[in-house]
């Protein structure tokens, strides 16, 4: 199996007045393609940006981060939208939904930043997979956590991405919720082929990934095969 | 891969605009309200002073009523009667001077502007009477049109009697309109026609009397009037005449009104740069709560073009429809101005709709809309993807697009400003001007801000002190609410305080020694006899003054006929053409200083004359001490020496003059006098009017109290144009006011949802709401207030050499009036803020 994600020697520090602060140290670790994989650990372990850097969301200043085929440092910040645009899929705890977008216009959004004249189409067929066939011209604020969730899935794969990242998916859901939105999540990597990374406190969710990484104090402390 | 880029195109960002600007319309609204009203001020006047100008040019003829007039201040000279006769003769002529009408049977007499007109006057437009007949016959049926508005004041009827020096006629109609009479010189001495025999028999003609001559003439529609002007009026200028041609007319009067509109176009632009203030300040809250959706767009793949561009096309899109709503706004206001203005313009309006001012509009809008908020739009090139994952500081923007952004914003306002005011000079000064104000303004704020935080008593009450605090919450508005609220007061009291300073130039000083009542033309043998009526109505005559007129004929060494034929010579033309009203005494009067030279009081009889002449005569005339003049007194010529150049409150509305003869030279020319009087009420003042008339038909009686209020209702009449465009200010100030209040109240219903979990009563929420708009209302109009006190101050310092004795309305009216504002604003805003429970209000806002 091809490597969709190579992270190494990746580190990251932030500066706090004349201290250093290390977020990251030394991270190394690979996925394949149509792979599951959990990140876990305490608050403050880096879980959140190790995601950013290996999804491309923010500048690396050392190591190298290796997506979908693609060295991150050799891209500006508008190369890596591009990137994620045509590869990524990402879900967040808190939906992160526009909110001046109906659950439709926030769907199509990927498909038309890359210039598909079937988005609407598209977006209106993947809300009814996720079952809000009614609720498509709702506003987020208009929907309940749950349905809201399912937008930000609809949305994340409505691109066909090569790898999706997910950051705590359940987090602000109940249980019954985060258990489907978990199942939906499952399958669609079952179905699609699609690499999963679900960063999460959860070590319930993280046992049904196919290898969980486990942070302490920006170190990789365990990286271990499930099955 | 950074060349591969997104293949979302422009329509796909017009439609992400309009998505995000659909559902946030409300707050939209108030960015559209604050440039609606900038364009509605700064269109309105754009739109009135253009039709104003074109009505001015299309009216041209029927303004002077005719295509070209030569007129003198004198009888014309044999040269200019042969001109005259080569140009064909004048197809009428007119002889007209101020003079007191008397009206018999009525016991009323009014200073009026006597008008002898024979021929077809006017060929273009009509003397619009009542009826309407009376026009156009009252030469041949002997009678006078009698100026409407004093028809009304003395109650008087047609078929009643005028009296003019020795000519006595019947009143044939009212005069509503003449062509050749000026709006506002007719408000101090109203027009009074006759046919030109009665001028003769008025007897009112006479040597020294303030007469002017006008010819009147048709030309045929090939004469080049700016070539014929070119050619001969540099001829008549010589003979001490002058050519007036309708071309040349309505520009002179387009020019006066342009200068005012001018004026009141800087205010309705402070209006709109007001509203620009209110965009930046609402684009940078705007785009603050847009960093999630940035941050997500950019997650998705959005690159930092595009979603700068989304928020781009917004604020086009808002400038252009504010910009649209303005200009029509404008078109509709522009309406009411011929009402308000009334009386003070030349010409009946006939208002048009100008594609150049719409465009205007259009672009000035949309332009500042987008230059002023690029400044906060540039953040959205910021805002990292990151922050979907965590909220993080934006790295701080590009410098070089900020300063580049900021000198976009200077340079249009000052080009703007050039194309407003047509001198690059002027236009930096205000905007330098403009940078000072809104400098001090803000300077003044944070100073008090900073002084109030170290100084407040510690040990107030916790809604004062919370609400203290407030003022300084982190991203608090407070800066941008002062500078609003202190814009729009400082323009309003400014007004005030600058129509105190104009009126206070034309204040009487009520010193029982302070004539106000001057006597002209009185002839010197009248003199013993005036001063008996004067006495006899328990009156003093406080001056009895002699008047010689003369002209210069040569200064320096050169006639006058010289000098105005050297191209080179930046001598003043007025001094060689003007006929000065010369007095002689021994002493200087209080207005009067000397600057130079020294004032001799009496004429040896050896040498030149020794002469004291005003400083601006002086500069005009480009004489200094020791050099001789010229002037022909009635046919005599007089040599005469500059022995002192002295300063004259020309601002003291008292008898002053720009040439001074000492005693002992000018006693045996032929010569008038003027006298004075100071009367205490309009009765006295009334009936010492009817007796001199009656008496002296040939003295013309100035009533300076009446003259007073002429100014002070003509000011009364600009001052409502102009607190009609401050108005717009402090109307976008209250914009900028809610849009502040509206992108803030986030943050209060975060804090008064804490406090009142932690138990705060609704009224403790409320006080401590409303005092934080109560200080900001205070902060801010006083500082407004007081800047305009300071400015307003130096002005009268500096310029008009007075003191500044403000009035009080800005302090005792305006200022609690916008701080009430403020703070009804404020609280009416907030009140959702505390209608609802906790519980509800966290649910809704928070989300």
């Amino acid at each position: 199996m091809a490597k969709i994600l190579r992270v190494e020697n990746l580190s990251k520090t932030y500066e706090n007045g004349s201290k250093k602060l290390v977020i990251l140290d030394k991270i190394n670790f690979d996925i394949e393609e149509g792979e599951t994989f959990a990140i876990v650990g305490p608050s403050g372990s880096g879980k959140t940006t190790l995601l950013g850097l290996s999804a491309g969301l923010d500048r690396i200043d050392d190591g190298t981060v290796d997506l979908c085929g693609q060295n991150l440092s050799e891209l500006d910040e508008d190369g890596r939208a591009e990137l994620r645009n045509r590869h990524v899929g990402f879900v967040f705890q808190n939906f992160q939904l526009i909110p001046t977008l109906t659950a439709l216009e926030n769907v199509a959004v990927p498909l038309e930043l890359r210039g598909d004249s079937s988005a609407e189409n598209e977006a209106t067929a993947l809300l009814e997979k996720v079952g809000l066939q009614d609720r498509m011209h709702h506003y987020p604020t208009q929907l309940s956590g749950g349905e809201q969730q399912r937008v930000a899935l609809a949305r994340a794969f409505c691109n066909k991405p090569k790898i999706l990242f997910a950051d705590e998916p359940t987090g602000n859901l109940d249980e019954a919720t985060g258990k489907n939105v978990v199942d939906l999540l499952l399958s669609l990597n079952k179905d699609l082929g699609t690499t999963l990374v679900i960063v999460t406190h959860d070590l319930e969710l993280a046992k049904k990934t196919q290898r969980i990484l486990k942070l302490r104090g920006g170190k990789v402390q365990k990286l271990q095969n499930q099955q | 891969m950074s060349s591969h880029r997104s293949k979302a195109g422009f329509s796909w960002l017009l439609k992400m605009a309009y998505r995000d600007g659909k559902a946030s319309s409300r707050k939209l609204f108030l960015f559209i309200a604050s440039i609606v009203l900038g364009i509605a001020a700064v269109v309105s006047i754009q739109s009135f002073s253009t039709n104003l100008k074109r009505n001015i040019a299309l009216q041209s003829k029927s303004l002077m009523g005719a295509d070209y007039i030569i007129d003198s201040d004198q009888l014309p000279t044999e040269k200019v009667f042969g001109i005259i006769d080569s140009l064909g003769g004048a197809e009428a002529r007119e002889i007209s001077f101020a003079s007191m009408a008397a009206f018999p049977g009525k016991q009323g007499t009014k200073l009026m502007q006597v008008r002898g007109i024979e021929g077809g006057f006017p060929f273009y437009g009509e003397i619009e009477t009542t009826p309407a007949q009376a026009g156009r016959n009252f030469k041949k049926s002997s009678v006078a049109l009698v100026d409407a508005t004093v028809m009304l004041q003395l109650g008087l009827e047609i078929g009643d009697s005028v009296k003019i020096g020795n000519a006595r006629l019947k009143i044939g109609g009212a005069l509503n309109n003449v062509p050749g009479s000026s709006s506002i010189f007719s408000s101090i001495a109203p027009p009074l026609l006759v046919p030109f025999s009665a001028i003769d028999e008025s007897g009112l003609v006479q040597t020294g009397s303030r007469i002017d001559y006008k010819y009147y003439f048709t030309a045929s529609e090939d004469l080049d009037m700016e070539k014929f002007d070119e050619e001969l009026d540099p001829i008549l200028d010589a003979n001490e005449a002058d050519l007036d041609t309708h071309l040349s007319t309505s520009r002179r009067l387009g020019r006066r009104y342009e200068n005012f509109a001018k004026f009141l176009n800087l205010v309705a632009f402070i209006a709109l740069l007001l509203g620009c203030v209110g965009i930046a300040s609402a684009i940078h809250i705007y785009i603050k709560e847009k960093v999630a959706s940035i941050a997500i767009l950019k997650c998705l793949g959005a690159s930092r073009k595009q979603s700068f561009q989304i928020f781009l096309i917004q604020v086009i899109i808002i400038g252009l429809i504010g910009s649209v709503i303005g200009t029509l706004l404008g078109l509709g206001l522009q309406e009411f101005f011929p009402y308000l203005l009334q009386d003070l313009l030349p010409v009946e309006l006939d208002l048009q709709i100008s594609p150049l001012v719409i465009l205007t509009g259009i672009i000035l809008g949309v332009s500042m809309s987008v230059l002023f908020a690029l400044y906060p739009l540039l953040k959205t090139l910021d805002i990292s993807p990151l922050q979907t994952l965590r909220m993080q500081q934006s790295a701080g923007s590009n410098k070089r697009y900020k300063f580049l952004v900021s000198l976009a914003v200077i340079i249009f306002i000052w080009i703007f400003a050039f194309w407003l005011l047509d001198n690059w000079l002027y236009a930096i000064w205000f905007v330098l001007g403009l940078a000072v104000t809104f400098t001090i303004l803000s300077g003044f704020a944070a100073l008090i801000m900073k002084l109030v935080k170290k100084y407040f008593p510690k040990n107030w009450g916790f809604p004062v002190r919370q609400s203290i605090l407030n003022l300084y919450r982190p991203q608090n508005q407070t800066l941008i609410l002062i500078l609003a609220i202190g814009i729009g007061t400082f323009l309003i009291s400014t007004l005030y305080f600058t129509r105190d300073l104009l009126l206070a130039q034309t204040t009487l000083e009520s010193k029982q020694n302070t004539p106000n009542m001057i006597l002209l033309d009185v002839q010197s043998e009248q003199k013993e006899q005036v001063k008996r009526v004067i006495d006899s109505s328990d009156l003093e005559l406080l001056e009895d003054i002699p008047i010689v007129t003369m002209r210069v004929i040569e200064l320096k060494g050169r006639s006058t006929n010289e000098i105005r034929n050297d191209t080179s010579s930046t001598i003043n033309n007025w001094v060689l053409d003007h006929e000065f009203r010369t007095t002689y005494r021994d002493s200087l009067s209080e207005t009067e200083e000397i600057l130079e030279g020294y004032w001799k009081s009496k004429y040896t009889g050896e040498g030149a004359v020794p002469i004291s002449i005003s400083d601006n005569l002086a500069e005009d005339a480009e004489a200094s001490i020791g050099d001789r003049m010229i002037f022909n007194v009635q046919g005599v010529q007089l040599e005469t020496e500059v022995a002192s150049i002295r300063s004259v409150d020309w601002s003291n509305m008292q008898i002053n003059f720009s040439i001074l003869f000492p005693t002992g030279v000018l006693e045996d020319a032929p010569q008038f006098r003027v006298m004075t009087t100071r009367v205490q009420d309009d009765n006295t003042s009334a009936k010492l009017q009817q007796q001199l008339v009656k008496k002296f038909p040939n003295v013309t009686i100035i009533d300076l109290r009446q003259v007073l209020k002429v100014v002070e209702e003509i000011l009364g009449k600009i001052s409502w144009l102009i607190n009609f465009m401050a108005f717009f200010s402090i109307l976008t100030g209250i914009i900028v006011l809610i849009g502040a209040v509206r992108t803030s109240k986030y943050q209060r219903i975060r804090e008064s949802v804490l406090l009142r979990t932690l138990g705060a009563k609704n009224a403790q929420i409320l006080k401590i709401l409303g005092l934080e708009y109560l200080f900001l209302g205070i902060l801010g109009s006083m500082s407004g207030i007081l800047l305009s006190f300071i400015s307003s101050y130096l002005i009268g310092y500096f310029l008009f050499d007075t003191t500044f004795i403000p009035s009080w309305i800005p302090f005792l009216v305006v200022f609690p009036a916008i701080t009430a504002l403020v703070v009804i604003i404020g609280l009416v805003n907030s009140y959702s803020v505390v209608k609802s429970p906790p519980l509800a209000v966290l649910r809704k806002e928070l989300g």
